[in-house]
């Protein structure tokens, strides 16, 4: 659906100039403006604009952060306070840039329980979906880093948890995570790295990004009824002015939505203890991660006992190796996402099974989040374990099972078919 | 094709799963008390809401108390005298104000510091050198800074009530847990046992007793504006002024919020309107 030929007709002598040296207004208009998409796009698939124009935001506000804040353990809490409360308009850059990026991840979880629904990775879009996955890991590993820059105490112990993480890998742990921390423990030189990279991984991102979207315009979108577009005249509309515009609506309603937490509720997404100054030598209550790691956190959490041969004392992963192979394996499992899913229907519109399943995995992996800000003991361990369980047997029995043993509805022959039938379904008078 | 089940008895078995196991555990841990052990209590503020102002005569009155008995023991670091015409004080009374304070300079051309009157640039001198000292004259406990408190503190709302603040603008978990703390003192109940030189109360959320006495009392501090003389209205004007030490951009953010908002509302209709009209040419 690329398009095939180009359209571009440069208009005057200096396009028609640069056209045969850098045909990049060419590119432009091939890409944002003539790209064909399907017609029958619905809200949903507004995400991924609004995904771009976040990212952008985190980066510019970012970028004006990084010119006032300082990364030493000395001056790191100071200058955050120093930005909120003398920098002109600091106060509002910051609260943008850290509720930007809660606001990141919930239309980063949209767009991917969006393409779940629609089957948005199957055959030929699997390259498509394993670069939006690198692209999820580059943001988790950035939103943490971030995290740890205003030095309060969940930046400290948050650090001091998730990079423990790494001491749990056999043999070679402890030089690792010493190797990343630049230490024995989390510390000034911790917090130059993590200043360094948070400010180099958007930048990465970005990258990954334009060969997500590179990919997108190779296979060209999915649509609501995962049927391939047949007929470019009938079912496609040119980008602009028809995405752009939804786009734009898209993007001006999830900004309301910015917007409603940035003024009126900016620490309703923070802990109250990262206000108070990183301190070694006092380990706050609960330590919990920001909302959006949530769910990862409690399926770490969950593996509270050791796999060890059966009828012996010997131990082949013990717990803590265990969470975490847990929690990289949840994460992981969506690479292979595209070959779990063993049916040949996309969309979950004509997949009675799959949808419900869909709803099911949904709201278990809420509750996971749910349950990861809950204290590791007593029943919540045990739930977490149940649905931890239920969060893997999803991709490694249910879809696999599910493409076998459902029958799917029938899917209409084309876009254009589906389009007109619900049109005049529509047009029907109530009875 | 039979759904194997319907969508909503799916869901319900998740949610029955998870709620049912988590809630038969968490009845059996009921030996260890959580903390707090009542949830604060929910003040009205001035500054609450998405129109909420300062109530600069509270303010003023929370600096008097914070100056004539909270600032025998507690810093606050991040603010300078200067920052107190967010107070409502005016050029020539920030500059009173400092210069009712000694701060130390230096080093001179000699190499030695020396002690000044303190000027409206000047941070506000907390009572301690430094933590060690404020530890050893408060037997062993170091009273918290009061610059960021307000924001530091805040007890769990918990489900549901955590959803319903989105939508009621609820934010004012600090000034209401540190109103309710000031004002909560009392006695022990007798199965509840405090340690040596601690207080009892039951909104401190780290745990049944804290080792601050009850700071105020009714009296404690002399009102020149006609305002009550009581422990409640010292406890809510001093934890009104600690939300402004937290947040002293808090009225210039909200209503900055009210101008994007009613911005974006409009430029979100007119989107609506003109993609209604891009769509309504799409021929068949």
């Amino acid at each position: 659906m690329s398009g095939g030929h180009s359209e571009y007709n440069p208009s005057n002598g200096f396009t028609k100039w640069l056209d045969a040296r850098l045909p990049l207004p060419r590119f432009v208009y091939d890409s944002f403006i003539a790209y064909p998409v399907p017609r029958n796009l619905n809200g949903w698939y507004t995400f991924g604009a609004i995904l771009a124009i976040m990212l952008i935001v985190q980066i510019i506000t970012g970028v004006v952060l990084a010119m006032h804040y300082v990364a030493s353990t000395a001056g790191a809490f100071n200058s955050v306070e120093f930005i909120m409360r003398d920098v002109n308009y600091g106060w509002l850059m910051r609260r943008l840039h850290a509720n930007g990026a809660s606001m990141f991840f919930f239309a980063v979880y949209i767009h991917i329980f969006r393409g779940m629904y629609y089957g948005s990775y199957k055959n030929p879009r699997e390259v498509l979906w394993i670069l939006g996955v690198l692209i999820f890991l580059l943001m988790m590993a950035t939103a943490f880093m971030g995290y740890v820059l205003p030095w309060g105490q969940m930046s400290f112990w948050g650090a001091t948890v998730i990079t423990g993480f790494f001491s749990a890998i056999p043999l070679v742990g402890t030089t690792i995570q010493e190797w990343l921390l630049g230490g024995f423990a989390v510390g000034n030189p911790t917090l130059n790295r993590f200043f360094s990279l948070h400010y180099l991984l958007p930048f990465m991102i970005v990258g990954v990004v334009a060969l997500h979207v590179w990919a997108l315009h190779v296979t060209g979108q999915t649509n609501p009824t995962g049927v391939e577009v047949k007929n470019m005249k009938k079912e496609t509309v040119p980008f602009t002015p028809y995405a752009t515009i939804k786009d734009f609506l898209g993007l001006s309603l999830f900004f309301i939505v910015f917007a409603w937490f940035v003024f009126y509720l900016p620490d309703y997404m923070g802990h109250p203890d990262n206000y108070i100054r990183a301190n070694s030598l006092k380990t706050p209550a609960h330590i919990v991660p920001e909302w959006y790691f949530l769910p990862f956190y409690a399926i770490l959490r969950a593996i509270t006992f050791n796999i060890s041969i059966p009828f012996t004392d010997i131990v082949l992963i013990n717990s803590k190796l265990g969470g975490v192979l847990a929690m990289v394996g949840s994460i992981a499992i969506l690479f292979v996402l595209p070959w779990l899913d063993t049916s040949k229907v996309r969309s979950a519109s004509y997949r009675p099974l799959y949808k419900q399943f869909f709803w099911v995995f949904v709201v278990v992996s809420v509750l996971l989040g749910w349950l990861g800000s809950k204290p590791a003991d007593g029943g919540y361990v045990i739930a977490a374990q149940i649905l931890t369980a239920y969060y893997f047997a999803h991709f490694l029995i249910i879809l696999p099972w599910l493409g076998w043993y459902e029958k799917p509805k029938q899917v209409p022959p084309s876009i254009a078919d589906a389009v007109l039938k619900k049109k005049s379904t529509a047009a029907q008078p109530a009875e | 094709m039979k759904p194997i089940f319907s969508k909503l008895t799916g869901l319900c078995v998740v949610v029955f799963l998870a709620m049912g196991v988590s809630g038969a555990f968490a009845a059996e841990e009921g030996e260890t008390p959580h903390y707090p052990i009542k949830k604060p209590r929910e003040a009205s503020w001035s500054f609450a809401g998405p129109f909420g102002k300062w109530d600069l005569g509270q303010l003023q009155r929370g600096y008097k108390v914070y100056t004539e008995v909270c600032s025998a023991c507690h810093s606050i670091d991040l603010i300078a005298f200067r920052n107190l015409s967010g107070l409502g004080y005016s050029e020539a009374q920030v500059k009173a104000i400092a210069a009712e304070y000694e701060v130390t300079d230096g080093p001179d051309e000699d190499g030695e510091m020396f002690e000044r009157t303190a000027v409206p640039s000047d941070r506000i001198p907390g009572p301690f050198a430094n933590d060690e000292a404020a530890k050893a004259s408060n037997g062993g406990a170091l009273p918290p800074d009061f610059s960021l408190l307000a924001k530091a503190r805040g007890v769990e709302r918990g489900f549901p009530l955590f959803v319903f603040d989105v939508f009621t603008m609820y934010a004012e978990n600090g000034p209401d847990y540190i109103n309710s703390l000031l004002t909560g003192y009392q006695e022990a109940p007798t199965h509840i046992e405090i340690s040596e030189g601690t207080y009892y109360n039951p909104y401190y959320v780290a745990g049944p007793s804290l080792a601050m006495a009850p700071p105020l009392d009714d009296g404690s501090v002399t009102y020149d504006d006609g305002a009550p003389e009581t422990l409640d209205q010292y406890s809510k004007d001093v934890s009104a002024f600690m939300m402004w030490a937290a947040e002293p951009f808090l009225v210039t953010r909200k209503s900055m919020g009210f101008k994007v908002m009613i911005y974006l509302l409009i430029f979100s209709l007119l989107l609506y309107l003109t993609k209604k009209k891009i769509f309504a040419g799409i021929k068949d």
